[in-house]
């Protein structure tokens, strides 16, 4: 397990393995650390244990089966990576979907950055030693969850998204559901920090541990509540709009102090402001389609289906053939709870994506990990690790 | 930040200590409010664990009104399928042997659950209706081979019409 291996300073130092089974990388991440005593003198990632080559596969199905293969990156957003790799696919096709189905976007969108930092939250306070937030926001996420599983029939692996809008009609009780939860919910968030924010431990635990500046964070591609809590003003959602993000109004939460606890205090903030992104969405959310008008593209109604026989024979040829995107390349970026998610989509005509490159957030925030955690203790690299908010299957796809 | 190191003048002592136990007071004060809401856990297996009508759980071959099969073997939900699970043999109905109400009807219809991933991606190309998803979910096997559902197991009793 352990090797000892002489610097050249003459200091001895212990070579270690942190993972992959270690609970608190989140996955499946080895961590080979170099420690001197309880120090950290280095720490090097190692990826890679969860490679599913879920790029490579994409180019095997079509645009249509390729969405079932991004819920799959990211167990904590499938959502979001449904959203990027849909518009990214509407950019080359050129189809704008309907303003509803561009709403329920948004709001499940929001919702998903809900119950990701939820997760993000309890994982990294059972880290560094405080259970009970854990179980209070794991019951919370699984009422997002049932809300999830209301509209879209699954939990966590939803396929809700289509090329050009949505896949079904959300449910009646659908709005009622989402806003009893939000009436609730911030009476939620006000007791995790009451158990947090002020606590002696957990001050002691993450102030001052894990420092990032400004400058570090961009030079390692650093983005998301990461990067916003070293005071970089940046978030894809206002400065550069996706499915009309641009009509909401809400505040991008910004730290400078870079430290772990700024990167709660931020996540925290975030939550808050989600749920205003959710309730503007619900109460302005327009009447009309779920899905676009693009023959040949999206799917016909299910009743014109069965009752016109030009709807039946899109039907069938969708379903069997695809459809041929025009030949060309896009990138489409959007603000995961991550940081940016980005799809790198290449067409070459035909009914199957060229190529498609996944940019994920997760990937450029390990980078960041050893600038964070060397010099410091073996138990503020466990803090550390916990508030990047690292998710394993998305580095390695 | 609030290690101890070396002396500090007694009053930020006492206004540590008093900060730490207030901090606390407040944590505990969460716990126990807590304490007294309902159970959200699901007492599974002890009782039926509850689901969304939409669910995506174990697949349902459905019956029409008169009892014969819906599904007329056109194989889209195969086609539709991401993960080749689904393996078809189409035959002709006969008026002695009148399976399905089209032409033709599936006299193989396997789903293979080792790779079916529940997307919903057969049901929303079915258009007959005769594929649908329903709330089953107790998979678990010790035998691979058993995952591979045969037409029987996937098909609705010819006593209910619409099961879910």
């Amino acid at each position: 397990m352990g090797d000892t291996v002489t610097t050249p300073s003459g200091a001895r130092t212990l070579l270690l393995n942190m993972g992959p089974q270690h609970p608190s990388t989140h996955g499946v991440l080895r961590l080979v650390l170099e420690l001197d005593g309880e120090t950290v003198v280095r720490a090097t990632p190692d990826i890679g244990y969860l490679h599913t080559g879920i790029e490579k596969s994409m180019e095997d199905k079509t645009y249509h089966q390729a969405i079932t293969l991004t819920d799959r990156i990211d167990y904590l957003c499938p959502m979001t990576n449904n959203l990027c790799f849909v518009l990214a696919a509407e950019k080359l096709l050129g189809i704008e979907p309907p303003p509803r189905a561009q709403f329920l976007r948004v709001a499940l969108n929001e919702l998903t950055r809900i119950q990701s930092h939820l997760v993000w939250l309890g994982t990294h306070a059972i880290d560094i030693g405080a259970m009970s937030v854990f179980l209070y926001c794991f019951r919370e996420r699984e009422q997002i969850l049932n809300i999830f599983e209301m509209a879209a029939g699954q939990r966590m692996m939803t396929t809700y998204f289509r090329v050009g809008g949505l896949s079904m009609e959300p449910p009646l009780g659908f709005v009622e559901r989402i806003r009893k939860f939000l009436s609730c919910f911030p009476d939620r968030i006000d007791e995790y920090e009451e158990l947090l924010t002020r606590n002696r431990i957990w001050m002691a635990r993450t102030k001052g541990v894990g420092f990032l500046s400004a400058e570090d964070a961009l030079d390692f591609g650093v983005s998301g509540p990461s990067l916003r809590a070293s005071g970089v003003d940046w978030d894809l959602r206002r400065d550069h709009p996706y499915s009309s993000y641009e009509k909401f109004s809400f505040n991008v939460p910004v730290s400078t102090e870079g430290d772990v606890y700024a990167r709660y205090i931020l996540r925290v903030a975030e939550m808050r402001e989600s749920i205003k992104i959710v309730q503007q969405a619900l109460d302005g959310l327009p009447e009309g389609p779920i899905k676009a008008t693009a023959p040949g593209v999206v799917l016909p109604d299910r009743e014109k289906m069965k009752t016109e026989m030009e709807a039946l024979i899109y039907h069938f040829k969708i379903i069997t053939e695809g459809y041929r995107v025009p030949p060309g390349e896009v990138y489409q970026a959007v603000e995961s709870p991550r940081g940016e998610m980005g799809y790198y989509m290449v067409s070459d005509g035909t009914s199957h994506p060229y190529r498609v490159k996944v940019r994920s957030p997760s990937f450029a925030n390990l980078q960041a990990l050893p600038a964070l955690a060397e010099g410091r203790l073996v138990a503020d690299l466990i803090a550390c690790i916990g508030s990047i908010d690292i998710v394993l299957g998305e580095i390695d796809r | 930040m609030t290690r101890a190191t070396g002396f500090l003048p007694m009053p930020s002592i006492l206004h540590d200590i008093a900060d730490t136990a207030l901090t606390l007071a407040a944590g505990f004060k969460v716990t126990l409010k807590n304490l007294f809401r309902p159970t959200v856990t699901e007492d599974y297996p002890s009782e039926p664990p509850r689901f969304e009508q939409r669910f995506r759980g174990l697949h349902i071959l459905q019956r029409d009104e008169s009892g014969l099969e819906k599904c007329v073997a056109c194989f889209l939900c195969a086609a539709a399928c991401p993960s080749n699970c689904i393996y078809i043999e189409a035959a002709e109905n006969t008026s002695e042997n009148r399976i399905s109400a089209g032409e033709r009807y599936a006299a193989v219809y396997n789903i293979d659950y080792n790779r079916c991933i529940f997307c919903g991606y057969c049901v929303e190309a079915c258009p007959t209706d005769a594929i649908t998803h329903g709330h089953g979910f107790e998979l678990a096997t010790y035998n691979v081979t058993e995952l591979i559902y045969r037409k029987e197991q996937l098909l609705a009793s010819p006593a209910s019409p619409a099961q879910f």
